[in-house]
């Protein structure tokens, strides 16, 4: 396998050929933001957190689905990716209905930290307040669409691990959202085995245990990865 | 020419307030009325929220007594659940209500209360406050901080946080108290009721310079409300609801809060967004109640305590029996903070209070649930109907200071009627007026379930609507 050479942050990277930006900057030893990027599943760029500057390119690209190329100069905070990426966590928290306060994820949510890692202390683009609804017909899960950032990590896991494909993005624009099945009541959907890996992959909480209250939530997000290697490596320990 | 005054806003309360009062043709008080300016509609927002979410939303109604919220909510989240929760999760919502009965308290007494009688009615408004307070008295100050700091710490060594925490839950509590927590309390209790005894004598002594303040602070029958345990001992967490009227005669007892609609009305005025429960059996306005601190100790037989209970019978004696006037909610509150602390000092002797088996988990087993407990001001009842997953349908909350709606606008009067002649309204009789307000220490961003300010507004008003005079202090 060929292996590509570029620089992260001026820093010399070697990397096999078809990695992404993003998993060269790990191996660099360089953070950048992600909200949807999940360990063990594929990458859709959804949130656009992880946006980065390539010299030459005329664009941001996100570093989670681009693949390294030879030579490549890659920025990944500068000033204006900053403000970029502010702009966009801003922007997801004006788009849903996030009350931490009473959150079952307060404290233990990756948007909160995203918030706290790209400076966000206020937004600067008003609240929509848009009228969603809590689902919470099935048996042992709730999804509160009020906190739904549509990162589609909850699709891909139970479609990539499981094997379940309970989840789907149903309509379009702002009028988006995580549908379940045909978009039935959760509770209602055959196909759900109800495993849980969606309750551990989401990042906020917007899909949660039932019971949980305020600040409850707990992720086993290590079982995800675990599950993969055993699927893919027969690798049985933690 | 009939007039009116307008204290706008009521200074020193939790939350927003103005004060009407209204002068007839002779420059006598004729009426006067206490406005609740604040709406807030947390019942048309939580519809549709999971009802296990209720305790951190309702608890946010309020930074002086979330627990109160937090335990009606999660009461009422047991009756949904259909649960009786183990022994050691009462125990342990128990210590927390009493950690915040003491911290209410003794914020009400020290830093919003005691000011107007230590430092003088007439005193500099500007000085008139806690501040002056430290200035005057750094001792009493200090300890009296330092007593809420204590109720505080219990509140917060239990939930983890001092305000907010969302630890009580349907079904029980989240988690136990911890060993080093009941060192800390056991350590720090005999200060606290060294506090609060130093502030019984402090105020018994000055209660004979007080004797006006007394006959005239809402001095009125009116039925009583609150829980009672078994044999009318104090409560504030459980037992069942008792009424009795200003003669110590008991109308009526063991009513439980799943009936509260058989024995509560509601009136609505329009020019307060303040509700006006009153005792149904009696019809609006005469079903007038009061409930609270001076309530619970006029209801009650006995604390069950030794120091609180020698102390109950003093205040008996002193009283004439039933306490009437609105005044003694401030011993009454002093009581109570007593009572508090001696079963705190039971409560951490209790192996339970360390257990790990803290919470019941079970479905949604009821469509309809009413919880009902003690807040520092007064009974608080939570009713929610949920659809068959727990969603929130309809809530309706019964707060404390509501219920004393009537009594406040009652005590306005007979204060605003002593003090205030003809248009010359000096600021002292202003302070009194709301003094009268703040002996029930109303709780209106409960009440009304808004962010407050307190500055004070006062209008004169004549018969054809016209403004006389108008006094501000910011």
């Amino acid at each position: 396998m060929s292996v590509r050479t570029l620089t992260i942050n001026n820093i010399p990277v070697a990397i096999e050929e078809g990695a992404t930006i993003l998993e060269a900057a790990k191996e660099a030893g360089v953070t950048i933001p992600t909200l949807c990027h999940l360990e063990g599943v594929s990458d859709v760029g959804a949130c656009r957190l992880c946006l980065v500057e390539v010299e030459n390119i005329n664009k941001l690209l996100p570093a989670c689905v681009t693949q390294v190329t030879e030579e490549m100069v890659v920025h990944t905070n500068t000033p204006k990716l900053q403000e970029y990426r502010r702009m966009a966590v801003e922007l997801i928290f004006a788009e849903g209905n996030h009350v931490c306060a009473i959150c079952v994820a307060n404290g233990n949510c990756e948007l909160q930290d995203a918030a706290i890692q790209v400076g966000m202390d206020h937004t600067r683009f008003p609240y929509r307040f848009p009228d969603r609804h809590v689902d919470v017909s099935h048996s042992q899960f709730g999804i509160d669409h009020n906190r739904c950032i549509l990162c589609t990590r909850c699709i891909r896991v139970c479609n990539e691990i499981e094997g379940a494909h309970v989840w789907d993005v149903a309509q379009r624009g702002e009028n988006c959202y995580i549908a379940s099945g045909l978009s039935q009541p959760w509770g209602e959907v055959e196909a759900c085995t109800s495993c849980g890996k969606c309750v551990d992959a989401c990042p906020t909480g917007a899909i949660f245990r039932k019971g949980t209250t305020s600040a409850e939530k707990q992720r086993d997000r290590a079982k995800l990865e675990f599950v993969v290697n055993a699927r893919e490596k027969q690798e049985w320990t933690r | 020419m009939t007039k009116k005054i307008v204290i706008d806003p009521v200074t020193r309360i939790e939350g927003h307030a103005k004060i009407s009062i209204y002068l007839n043709d002779a420059g006598e008080v004729d009426d006067a009325r206490f406005h609740v300016v604040e709406y807030r509609g947390f019942e048309k927002f939580c519809e549709g929220r999971p009802f296990t979410e209720m305790a951190g939303i309702t608890a946010r109604i309020c930074g002086i007594c979330p627990v109160s919220h937090l335990l009606a909510a999660a009461k009422t989240g047991d009756k949904i659940l259909a649960v009786k929760i183990p022994p050691a999760a009462e125990k342990l919502r128990r210590l927390m209500n009493l950690g915040q009965i003491t911290q209410s308290h003794a914020l009400s007494f020290f830093h919003l209360s005691s000011p107007d009688w230590l430092l003088g009615w007439d005193s500099d408004p500007a000085k008139r406050n806690v501040f002056g307070l430290i200035a005057a008295d750094p001792d009493l100050a200090r300890a009296g901080i330092r007593l809420r700091q204590f109720g505080q710490t219990v509140i917060e060594l239990l939930g983890a946080k001092k305000i907010h925490a969302a630890w009580a839950v349907p079904g029980g509590v989240r988690s136990p108290l911890s060993p080093g927590g009941v060192a800390w309390i056991r350590d720090r209790l005999p200060e606290s009721r060294a506090t609060v005894k130093m502030a019984l004598d402090l105020f018994k002594n000055l209660m004979e310079s007080l004797t006006t303040e007394i006959e005239q602070f809402g001095h009125f029958p009116s039925l009583f409300m609150g829980l009672v345990g078994k044999n009318g001992l104090w409560e504030h967490y459980g037992g069942q609801i008792r009424f009795s009227d200003s003669e110590g005669n008991i109308l009526a007892d063991g009513l439980s809060e799943d009936d509260y609609q058989d024995y509560l009305g509601e009136a609505v005025e329009k020019w307060s967004y303040l509700k006006f429960p009153y005792y149904k059996p009696l019809g609006y306005p005469d079903g007038i109640y009061r409930v609270g601190p001076l309530a619970r100790v006029n209801i009650c037989s006995h604390f069950g305590t030794p120091e609180a209970d020698k102390e109950l019978q003093e205040f008996r004696q002193r009283a004439g029996g039933v306490a009437t006037s609105s005044f003694f909610y401030h011993y009454a509150r002093l009581l109570e903070i007593l009572a508090a602390l001696e079963r705190i000092e039971q409560l951490i002797d209790d192996p339970d209070i360390t257990s790990q088996r803290v919470r019941a988990n079970a479905g949604i087993n009821q469509l309809e649930g009413i919880g009902v407990s003690e807040a520092p001001r007064g009974t608080l009842f939570h009713h929610y109907k949920v659809d068959e997953n727990g969603l929130i349908q309809k809530v309706n909350l019964i707060i404390a200071t509501g219920q004393n709606n009537l009594a406040m606008n009652k005590t306005v009067a007979q204060i605003a009627k002593h003090y205030i002649q003809g248009t010359e309204v000096t600021e002292g009789m202003l302070n009194r007026v709301e003094a009268g307000i703040r002996a029930f220490d109303p709780c209106l961003s409960c009440s009304t379930h808004a962010a407050g300010q307190m500055p004070l507004h006062v209008q004169l008003w004549g018969a054809d609507g016209s403004i006389l005079n108008e006094v501000y202090r910011n």
